[in-house]
């Protein structure tokens, strides 16, 4: 009885800390969607028609290239310069 | 490419409540729901008023992501933390653990019913089709998929709000600080933003830490 007890009471506890763990959040994209979730990444849309930026459809590299160069936007020691 | 930040720099916000606007402008955000709104602490204490705008910091181990029992939240490549409304709940319990009260809740139906939850999403949108209609509805515009980078930290007018990658403007703070000459004296700086003198880069991992 003691050992079923104990047996109960350790599985309870196990059960318990369960809820304690934490997943580690990952991020991995597999057939148009994030963990289950759908979504579109920015850098497979073609460029707006009406917008400055161009970036190749697909290609991340490009699209990243030019969010760096908007980025530097804010920069304002760089973009009306000293 | 780094993660998508924000960052906000406190010597510069003038409380003007600009980036507020122009997110609830850009996404037609509902009355109720303030995706970004900017903390003012001291204030009328001359010379020890600051303010800094808040929105959801789109954590590296995001607490909501943690504590969501439904699993409506995901990371995107580039570091932007979303959800799905199609699966949200409206529990709260996203509420409780984010420590920016980043997540929203819109409170429109009658005994204080509680909609789906609903937070800055980096002008990233959400999972329905990029710059469909219907996720402007759900999301708001996505900014990214058109280029451009989060609508309130290109509408700040001291450029005190700054968002994008986070490299890029970590060198602009740094940047910015080491012109200023005052900043780069507080702990933690070295960690961060590497010493404390123009043209330095931050250290590398498991390097010495201030």
């Amino acid at each position: 009885m003691k050992a079923l007890l104990a047996m109960t009471a350790a599985a309870l506890l196990a059960a318990g800390l369960a809820g304690c763990g934490e997943k580690e959040q990952v991020v991995v994209y597999k057939q148009g969607k994030y963990q289950g979730k759908p979504d579109d990444r920015p850098w497979d849309n073609d460029p707006v028609a009406y917008g400055d930026a161009k970036w190749t459809k697909g290609d991340r590299a490009s699209w990243e290239t030019e969010i760096k160069a908007r980025n530097d936007r804010q920069n304002e020691n760089k973009r009306i310069g000293n | 490419m780094a993660r998508m930040k924000f960052l906000c720099d406190a010597e510069r916000c003038i409380e003007c409540n600009g980036c507020v606007t122009a997110c609830k402008q850009e996404h037609e955000v509902p009355w109720g729901v303030n995706r970004r709104r900017v903390v003012t602490i001291n204030d009328g204490i001359v010379g020890a008023e600051k303010s800094i705008s808040v929105a959801c910091m789109h954590c590296s181990d995001a607490p909501c992501m943690a504590v969501c029992p439904v699993d409506c939240f995901y990371r995107t490549d580039d570091g932007v933390v979303l959800h799905d409304k199609d699966l949200c709940i409206g529990c709260g319990y996203c509420f409780y653990a984010c420590p920016f009260g980043a997540p929203q809740f819109p409170q429109a139906g009658a005994f204080g019913l509680r909609g789906k939850m609903d937070k800055c999403t980096f002008c990233a949108g959400g999972p329905e089709p990029d710059r469909s209609e219907a996720e402007f509805q759900k999301y708001g515009r996505n900014r990214l998929a058109e280029g451009k980078l989060p609508a309130c930290a290109e509408m700040c007018s001291t450029k005190a709000l700054l968002g994008g990658d986070g490299d890029v403007i970590a060198d602009i703070y740094r940047d910015r600080v080491l012109r200023r000459g005052k900043g780069s004296e507080v702990w933690g700086w070295g960690t961060a933003y590497g010493p404390g003198r123009p043209g330095a880069q931050p250290p590398q991992a498991g390097g010495n830490k201030s």
